[in-house]
Formats: structure tokens, C-alpha cells, sequence
């Protein structure tokens, strides 16, 4: 069970930890996992009015590599549109975090969160 | 004094030698010392070796009131489990084919009794209550006609829970079923006579008690008479059941360790449970924490507790002063949590959740003040990042969420 130091360091200085208004327009929140399988991911976006995510939270409970690759995304997602942050794959996420092969579902888990996050944002706007 | 880390407390998984210990087990290695082997007759350096592990034999037989006659060495407490229960199965299968365990029992047992199965036996495994006991009109029940074995561990590793070995070996007796125990973690923590308790069969392990790994024991009834089939053939040493030249500084560092936990088991078992409850009681003021198996019915080293909300291996991580064990299973790389917890029918965030404290003979006070403040420290952190613990904080019931699978 060797980390990484940049999982280390992501697990012990977390970027953008906490929650957005899940009702405000302009927010798409993505959960995903189960306390079941011992992971839980929720990520959110802030998207402004030029499509691009001004700003992203998360909170995550599961193991060091699942904070870290949720840390590490929300750091990735900024500044981008929603189309650029799609091209975000699990496996940049277990690359850069040199993530071995047992802990390769939290970067899936991470892939999951964003499309679920865009997805959520999507649909309220939609359905607008 | 400064503290020394990181702390041990996984006392349950090994314990260190004994320097007392130690001391003896380096007097039987080298030229100068007695390095014979205790099978050859016709020298002094055979007849040394002997008299030493006669003398360790005596040491073990002592803790647990057996016969010396009735002490087999083996490997530990593994081979005496597998021995124990294939030997006697094997032995009397004539007599029926169906075996009678508990799901919470150590994985020596549980596998043995799987490999058993393919062989054609048939077998019961009992889940214990919530408590993590072995409800005793359960058990009567589960024992059939054609029941030949039962085997119930004495303490349960992972929650430190003593089951009631006297009334569950007395039924075993009523009706006929040889009746085996795994006692690796309850010597040196709980009496035992098996003069007096009816039990057919025990296994014991040398580096749970502060003794070397790689030695243990197997208890074989002799009156009423019990048999075994052996499982490891060769030269036929101890009375044909167990094979293999006996390692001498082994078996005397198990018997010396056996010798010492009887003399300071009561003093030393008031002590620990004293730095146990101090543990506790640093912990249980949080909110969420459960306590997982019986609290009274309990060896006093270990402590079993949940953080509800915040997941085991990341608790362990941020817990890197301190070495403890996760029930969730994520660090050995199979992502299941503890199958003991979920026996005793803990949900999986509360599974997922554990930590198993174990302290021992070198636990200080001092240790146990600076977990207290670490895990506390650990735990808000991680509550502070966990999207269940806001959850909770909303007053959402989780049991109520649909969650996405993966």
C-alpha cells in the first residue's frame, strides 16, 4: 500500500473541498459510487454563462487514491469548457497520479463523477 | 520521556518476542549452545535437544491444563487448525460427513472447511449475533446426527469477542460431535483448563503471546481418546500425527512464552484493560462511533471501532503514527469489507468503517492519550471531506439513496 507522493499530497491538502447550492442554475452536481463498495464521489461544477467551469467542489469518502483523483479533477476541470473536460480520461487521472493497478477504479470512479456532474448541469438546463 | 513512532497497536496480528524469550531461543542455535536434534538417540547433543523440548512441552501443557502427553508441535496455529480439522474428519468419516463452524472464524478454519466441502463433506457455517457470540440453542440445532466436528474459535481475532467454550463443548460432548477450538489469540488473556472444559481439540500459536512465528501447537485429547489423522509424513515424530525434525529454539521460546504468560497474565491483562477502557472511553464522547462485538465478553486487548462516515483505508492513511488494521479489506487489495462485521450484520458503511485497535505488553498510557488525540484529529478531517457525513448532517437516510454501483 505504497501512495504516491502526489497522491500523499493531494490526500493531505485536498484542493477545493466543499458543496455548492445544488439548486442554482447554473451548478451540475455528479454522485457517484457506493458506501457499499467502500466510495463514495461528488463533484460539482459552476459553469458560467460561456460554457466554461468557473469554479468546482468536491467531497469524497474512500480510500487515499479516491481523494486524490477527485482533488486532482477539480483542479483539471477549471477554466475549461464542457466539451474540453469530456476529454478528461481515467486514464490521465491514474497516469498522473501513477495510481497502481488495484486503485485504477477511482480514476474510473473520477471519469464517472465528471460525465455525471456535466450530465446533471446539462439536464437543467434542457429542460429550460 | 518522548513518545517513540509510529505505535503498535496490532498486538492481535503479532506480538514482538520477549527479550526473556529471545534469550532462550539464542541458547539453542550455535555450536555452544544446544542445537541437537531431539530425535537422535545415541548422543548427548540428541538427548539435550529433548530434555529441552520436553521441558517446553511441559510449559505449554501447563498454561492450558493438558497433559504434556496431549501437546503436538506444529508450524502454528494454520497447520494445527488444518490438522485438527482434516485429521479428525478424515479419521472418522465413517461416522457421518457433516461439519458444524462459525463465519467469523479465522480464515485457517473457514478455507479448511471450504477445502473439505470439495471433498465431499458437508458443512454448517453458523453466523453468530450481532454481539458477535454464538447463540447457544443456535448451535445445539445445527448439530445433526451425522454431525462428526464442530469448531469454534475461543477469541474472535478481529473483534476480541470469548465465546462460551464450556457450555458449546459441553453440547458438542451430549452428542457425540468431536469438538476443536482455535485458541491462538486467548493465551496469556483467558484461563483455560482443559482439564475441565470439554474440548477435543486445540490449536495454539506461539507469536500471538510474545513468542517466535513459525511454532505452534495442536491439543489432542487422550482420554476420552481422540484421533487424528496425520497430514505431514516422514519420520513419525510426535506419536506419528506430526512429522518433521521439532525446532528446537522454537518450541523453547514458545514454551518459555507460555511460561511467562501464565505468570502475568492477571497482572498484565488488569493493565492492558485498563489502557483498553481509557481508549475507549477517549473515543466513544464522538458522535457515530460504535463499538463492534460484545463489550463484556471481551478480551481486554482489543478494541473494535467504526467511525461511521469515513472509510478504513483513508482512516489508516492519515493514521500513519499509529500501526493498526482495517476491517475493510481495500488495503489487501480485494475492495470486500471485513466478512466478520457483515456476519455480525454491520451495513457496509459501518464495515467499511473499522479499525481494529489491539494493545499489549509494552502499551503505555502515554501511547494511548496520543491515539486518542490523532484519531480524533483523523476523523474530523475526513468527516470534513466525506459527502455521506453531510448526508448524515442533512438528515438524508442513506439506506434511502439509490447509489450508482460500479
Amino acid at each position: 500500500m505504497a501512495y504516491t507522493d502526489k497522491v500523499i499530497d493531494h490526500y493531505e491538502n485536498p484542493r477545493n473541498v466543499g458543496s455548492f447550492d445544488k439548486e442554482d442554475p447554473s451548478v451540475g452536481t455528479g454522485m457517484v459510487g457506493a458506501p457499499a463498495c467502500g466510495d463514495v464521489m461528488r463533484l460539482q461544477i459552476k459553469v458560467n454563462e460561456a460554457g466554461v467551469i468557473e469554479d468546482a467542489k468536491f467531497k469524497t469518502y474512500g480510500c487515499g487514491s479516491a481523494i486524490a483523483s477527485s482533488s486532482l479533477v477539480t483542479e483539471w476541470v477549471k477554466g475549461k469548457t464542457l466539451d474540453e473536460v469530456k476529454q478528461i480520461k481515467n486514464k490521465d487521472i491514474a497516469e498522473e497520479l501513477e495510481l497502481p493497478p488495484v486503485k485504477i477504479h477511482c480514476s474510473v470512479l473520477a471519469e464517472d463523477a465528471i460525465a455525471a456532474a456535466i450530465a446533471d448541469y446539462q439536464s437543467k438546463h434542457s429542460a429550460a | 520521556m518522548t513518545l517513540k513512532l509510529p505505535i503498535y497497536l496490532d498486538y492481535s496480528a503479532t506480538t514482538p518476542v520477549d527479550e526473556r524469550v529471545a534469550k532462550k531461543m539464542c541458547d539453542c542455535l550455535t555450536l555452544a549452545g544446544n542445537f541437537g536434534n531431539a530425535a537422535s538417540r545415541s548422543h548427548v547433543f540428541g538427548w539435550k535437544a529433548e530434555e529441552a523440548v520436553e521441558d517446553a512441552r511441559d510449559q505449554v501443557a501447563a498454561l492450558v491444563g493438558a497433559d504434556p502427553k496431549e501437546i503436538v508441535w506444529t508450524s502454528g496455529a494454520t497447520e494445527s487448525n488444518n490438522l485438527a480439522i482434516k485429521g479428525a474428519v478424515q479419521f472418522y468419516k465413517k461416522k457421518g460427513r457433516h461439519i458444524v463452524t462459525i463465519s467469523t472464524e479465522h480464515k485457517a478454519v473457514i478455507d479448511t472447511c471450504r477445502s473439505l466441502e470439495r471433498e465431499g463433506f458437508e458443512v454448517t457455517y453458523l453466523d453468530p449475533e450481532p454481539n458477535g457470540l454464538v447463540d447457544v440453542e443456535k448451535f445445539a440445532a445445527a448439530l445433526r446426527e451425522d454431525t462428526i466436528l464442530a469448531s469454534v474459535m475461543f477469541v474472535n481475532n478481529e473483534i476480541g469477542v470469548i465465546q462460551d467454550i464450556a457450555v458449546l463443548g459441553a453440547i458438542c460432548r451430549e452428542k457425540g460431535v468431536i469438538f476443536h477450538v482455535d485458541a491462538a489469540q486467548a493465551t496469556g488473556k483467558v484461563a483455560i483448563d482443559l482439564e475441565n472444559l470439554p474440548v477435543d481439540l486445540m490449536s495454539f500459536s506461539a507469536h500471538k503471546s510474545y513468542g517466535p512465528k513459525g511454532i505452534g501447537a495442536l491439543y489432542v485429547r487422550r482420554k476420552p481418546r481422540v484421533r487424528v489423522e496425520a497430514q505431514m509424513h516422514g519420520g513419525g515424530h510426535e506419536r506419528g500425527m506430526r512429522s518433521g525434525t521439532l525446532a528446537t529454539h522454537q518450541i523453547v521460546g514458545m514454551g518459555e512464552a507460555f511460561r511467562l504468560a501464565g505468570l502475568e497474565m492477571a497482572s498484565e491483562n488488569e493493565r492492558i484493560r485498563g489502557l483498553r477502557d481509557r481508549l475507549w472511553a477517549g473515543l466513544c464522547d464522538m458522535e457515530e462511533v460504535y463499538l463492534n462485538g460484545d463489550f463484556e465478553q471481551r478480551v481486554p486487548h482489543n478494541l473494535n471501532v467504526s467511525f461511521n462516515y469515513v472509510e478504513g483505508e483513508s482512516l489508516i492513511m492519515a493514521l500513519k503514527d499509529i500501526a493498526v488494521s482495517s476491517g475493510s479489506a481495500c488495503t489487501s487489495a480485494s475492495l470486500e469489507p471485513s466478512y466478520v462485521l457483515r456476519a455480525l450484520g454491520r451495513n457496509d458503511e459501518l464495515a467499511h468503517s473499522s479499525i481494529r485497535f489491539s494493545l499489549g505488553r509494552y502499551t503505555t498510557a502515554e501511547e494511548i492519550d496520543y491515539v486518542i488525540a490523532l484519531v480524533k484529529r483523523a476523523v474530523g478531517k475526513l468527516r470534513e471531506l466525506s459527502p455521506l457525513w453531510e448526508m448524515y448532517k442533512d438528515g438524508i437516510d442513506l439506506s434511502s439513496v439509490q447509489w450508482a454501483h460500479h
